[in-house]
């Protein structure tokens, strides 16, 4: 009459389209949420998923069902007070007024929100959605091909070292059996033989003589078959396989000259971390390599580049050579897909803006994938900002937005990294 | 509540089952047998149970398809698994312990987590419980067909699915859209409905294309148009005024492409097939509540189960028919379980046990034979009937049932009866009236859809004692119109006796 089914190892999650179907469906109002939290969260919890709050009225599925008005009748459990037409006041709504209407409450009063968490994944999929890494080739695959080594299978011949002794010996067995077998049968009709003359009244003693001599000859000839041959050895097969990958170092270049304060520093840094999260979806492996500067560059590590206080004068070239020597140093742009971001309150030597622009056009843009400048600063723009409007002008893989605040950053970062066909 | 029966149990000596906590599949077959053999002795004719163990995340999963174990992808389908989900990983709601569907062979859920125990309840309950009652019924016997179900199911699923790819998601979504939002408006309530089989499903889905793709005749599009007849008599269509506002829309909806009205089709069946489960709430959790109580109390008195086995069984069980009371914080209206279970045990204490006041009261049943008398009950009735017909005077004293008239002209409620000689009959007619879906839901029906002038279609909304239509109406409107693609308007009769617009959607000039 019954037949147990255990479902359990199934696939759980049915439900994942329905979800996706719902994420599309109210897409803006999430993408709404989201845009509003990447702004007010802080920097180093980015990467975790982020909780969505949406209005519950724009979610209401309607349906028609009665108001409020007009006569009801109700039957209510548990009387422990009233008679037969006692007249209370009406005690106010959500008082367990209705029994039947419990289905109503998704279209009654919907003020409340309706909140839920998408993981991190979702996240980054709305928080870049419609953006496009610039120039995103696999870069020279033919170059960054590595080989990774893979079991396959057994071979006969290969080094000491990578003997399979379940193999091998599963091989010496079957080849001593096979090398055997005639012999054992004949071996096995003399001993039937032998036994019978045994069991033979009669004496036959030159016949058993002879017997016993063919039976020890086979004896001896099963016994030369060696117990393991070089036939038997089986060796591990490693094949290559070509592993494509795609290496990627980014440049985060700072201004921390006087004129930079902590909030200036910040902002540059949400800006970077946007990038980094937004290159570690392309990328499997990313450098980032911080140079910092005011009349000298340096590179130094992530604390040390966004929270050490340094004053003095600027000169934004120093940095743009270091990087350049870096390039040359560590990171060959045949391997490596290199990405600069700048960040600057805008503030530079004059004499200096010319030579940025130089180096840039000259040493580090034929080599990257991607340069962009950030300038955070409310005033209005000097001389390193014109100089290199002039690069944007000639160079595709160049770009530079103006950002007055925290909340200017996102769409900024769209902007500059919004599809371009 | 001890279960003092007269049936006859053989007193054979018997070894217990097994009452570890962890369930093996060995030990639900051992369980699952006797249940069974005890079904079978009270006479619960059932479907084939096809019982599956799933997770609790399956059981998420179930949730958010409202109960279809195979159901076609929409967005709210998912807001139910988030919700769902957000409850239970916060602690705010517990999941069922089963989950059984209307089907052939009957498929019940069981979930992992539950004990040997557990099981063992949810098993009686559900495979035996719900599983007879959806067998036995009148209403599932003529509304639904158990055994195609699964297949019509399946064919929406995969349907909606090509649907998606031929015409976009956005596209089916905003049909799915307005069709559930008139899902409740897509029953006959008086027409018993056809059987459906997926091959016939199938082969009358495709006849319909291909009637409507015969129709197309590019040489119509030649023949001048007459000139409009404006001094025609004026004729009505529909002639009737029409309930079943998605079947309305199915076979009249001028501007629908072939595949809507198929989506129509689809969520109008569906509606259909759990409108018999809407009607039967109190009865149908009564009955299976009734059967697990009964059918473990019978193994117990064989001496098959032990009282380690009892005691968590009836913590279980008092839990789920508990009726807190009307000023509990916990109270949330009537449980049904608590309802419908007190009334069958109710109705075998007066086939058993009569009083005066039953034999006054139920002359018919009082000292009859109890498992026919409970049998019938099942089989004829639904929920406002069988309240109406079943309810005792021993009940309402015991649930202290009291009536409240709440009329939104006085800025009091009344007390209208209570649990006593005066009252037992008010009371009950009006409990009986709460669970009666034509009070419930709103009566709202098409009267005319001006086929010869501008296509306005107008519902015509009868309220059920002066209750207005609530505010999502003008939301309901766009859906219909959405469907229907020219004005939809609703008119209700003022106190004044002449129509009044209440509600009306009319076409955006962009539309065009």
């Amino acid at each position: 009459m019954a037949n147990f089914i255990d479902r359990r190892l199934n696939s759980k999650n049915k439900s994942t389209v329905n979800r996706q179907r719902f994420l599309r469906r109210y897409k803006n109002q999430i993408k709404k949420s989201v845009s509003e939290a990447i702004n007010q969260r802080g920097v180093t919890d980015i990467d975790s998923g982020e909780n969505i709050v949406i209005p519950k009225k724009d979610l209401s599925e309607p349906a028609f069902h009665q108001g409020g008005s007009g006569i009801k009748d109700r039957v209510h459990p548990g009387n422990d007070q009233f008679t037969t037409g006692d007249r209370i006041p009406r005690p106010p709504k959500k008082q367990g007024q209705g029994a039947g209407e419990g289905d109503a409450s998704d279209n009654g009063e919907g003020d409340d929100e309706f909140t839920f968490s998408i993981s991190k994944e979702e996240y980054l999929n709305l928080l870049f959605e419609d953006l496009e890494l610039p120039n995103l080739e696999k870069n020279q695959l033919d170059k960054l091909i590595e080989y990774k080594k893979v079991r396959s299978g057994f071979c006969a011949e290969g080094v000491a070292s990578n003997i399979d002794i379940v193999k091998s010996l599963q091989g010496s067995i079957a080849r001593r059996i096979a090398m055997t077998a005639s012999k054992r049968k004949k071996l096995k009709v003399l001993e039937e033989a032998l036994l019978a003359l045994n069991n033979d009244t009669h004496d036959n003693i030159q016949q058993q003589r002879d017997l016993f001599t063919e039976i020890d000859n086979i004896k001896a000839a099963i016994a030369k078959v060696p117990f393991i041959d070089t036939f038997d050895l089986r060796f591990r097969n490693y094949a290559k396989q070509a592993v494509p990958t795609s290496k990627a170092v980014m440049f985060c270049l700072m201004d921390v000259s006087g004129s930079m304060d902590q909030a200036t520093k910040e902002i540059a840094k949400r800006f970077y971390i946007l990038l980094y999260l937004f290159l570690s979806r392309t990328y499997k492996n990313i450098d980032v390599v911080y140079i910092r500067h005011h009349t000298q560059a340096k590179e130094v590590d992530e604390h040390e580049f966004f929270y050490s206080q340094e004053t003095g004068g600027t000169i934004a070239s120093s940095a743009l050579e270091l990087m350049n020597e870096i390039i040359t140093e560590r990171y060959n742009d045949n391997q490596w897909n290199i990405y600069g971001a700048q960040a600057s309150d805008g503030d530079n030597w004059a004499d200096d803006s010319p030579q940025c622009k130089a180096i840039l056009e000259q040493q580090i843009l034929p080599k990257s994938r991607y340069f962009s400048y950030i300038e955070i600063t409310q005033r209005a723009h000097q001389t390193l900002w014109k100089h290199y409007q002039e690069v944007e002008d000639s160079h595709s893989n160049f770009a530079m937005q103006h950002i007055k605040s925290v909340t200017d950053i996102y769409p900024v970062f769209r902007e500059l990294f919004k599809k371009t066909h | 509540m001890t279960n003092s029966q007269s049936d006859p149990i053989q007193k054979i000596k018997v070894t217990p089952l097994d009452d570890t906590p962890d369930w093996t599949f060995e030990l639900l077959g051992q369980y699952q047998h006797e249940i069974a053999r005890v079904a079978d002795f009270y006479r619960l004719d059932t479907y084939t149970n096809q019982i599956e163990v799933i997770t609790a995340e399956q059981m998420m999963d179930a949730y958010a398809s409202v109960g279809m174990p195979i159901g076609y992808s929409h967005w709210t389908f998912g807001k139910k698994f988030i919700q769902t989900e957000q409850n239970y990983k916060r602690g705010q709601m517990g999941l069922a312990y089963e989950i059984v569907i209307n089907s052939s062979p009957c498929i019940s859920y069981l979930m992992e987590e539950n004990t040997l125990t557990m099981q063992a309840l949810v098993m009686a309950h559900a495979c035996y419980g719900h599983n007879s009652f959806f067998k036995g019924n009148y209403l599932f016997k003529s509304w639904t067909d158990a055994s195609s179900i699964i297949d019509y199911l399946l064919f929406a699923k995969n349907y909606i699915a090509q649907c998606e790819q031929k015409y976009g998601i956005s596209e089916v979504e905003a049909t799915l859209d307005a069709c559930h939002a008139l899902m409740s408006h897509g029953v006959d309530r008086y027409k018993r409905p056809q059987k459906i089989s997926l091959d016939e499903e199938l082969k009358r889905q495709s006849e319909r294309a291909e009637y409507l793709q015969s129709q197309v005749n590019a040489l119509w599009r030649t023949v001048p148009k007459k000139e409009q007849k404006d001094n025609e008599k004026e004729y009505i269509f529909p002639k009737e005024p029409q309930e079943n506002i998605l079947y309305f829309i199915e076979k009249n909806a001028p501007l629908l492409q072939p595949w809507q009205r198929e989506i129509v089709r689809i969520v109008r069946k569906i509606s259909q097939y759990f409108y018999p489960q809407k009607q039967t709430q109190v009865m149908n959790e009564g009955w299976a509540c009734f059967w697990h109580y009964t059918i473990l109390n019978h193994l117990y008195d064989e001496g098959l189960v032990t009282d380690k086995f009892m005691l968590e069984f009836l913590h279980s069980h008092t839990n789920v028919v508990t009726q807190p009371e009307y000023n509990s914080r916990y109270y949330s209206g009537i449980n049904p379980y608590a309802l419908g279970f007190n009334m069958f045990i109710d109705i075998r204490r007066i086939c058993e046990y009569p009083t005066e006041e039953d034999k006054e009261y139920f002359p018919e049943i009082a000292g009859s034979n109890w498992v026919d008398t409970l049998h019938f009950a099942m089989e004829n009735f639904k929920d406002e009937s069988f309240i109406s017909q079943y309810l005792s005077p021993k009940l309402i004293r015991d649930f202290k049932l009291f009536h409240i008239h709440d009329d939104s002209d006085n800025n009091y409620v009344e007390i209208g009866a209570i649990h006593n000689e005066q009252g037992y009959k008010k009371v009950r007619h009006n409990l009986a009236n709460q669970y009666n879906l034509s009070n419930v839901e709103v009566n709202i029906q098409i009267v005319d859809a001006n086929i010869d002038g501008d296509r306005a279609l107008t519902l015509r909304y009868t309220p059920h004692n002066d209750i207005e239509l609530a505010n999502s109406k003008d939301e309901v409107l766009k859906h219909l119109h959405y469907l229907w693609h020219f004005d939809v308007k609703i008119i209700q009769k003022s106190k004044s006796g002449k129509d009044q617009v209440i509600a009306c959607c009319a076409k955006k000039n962009k539309d065009d």
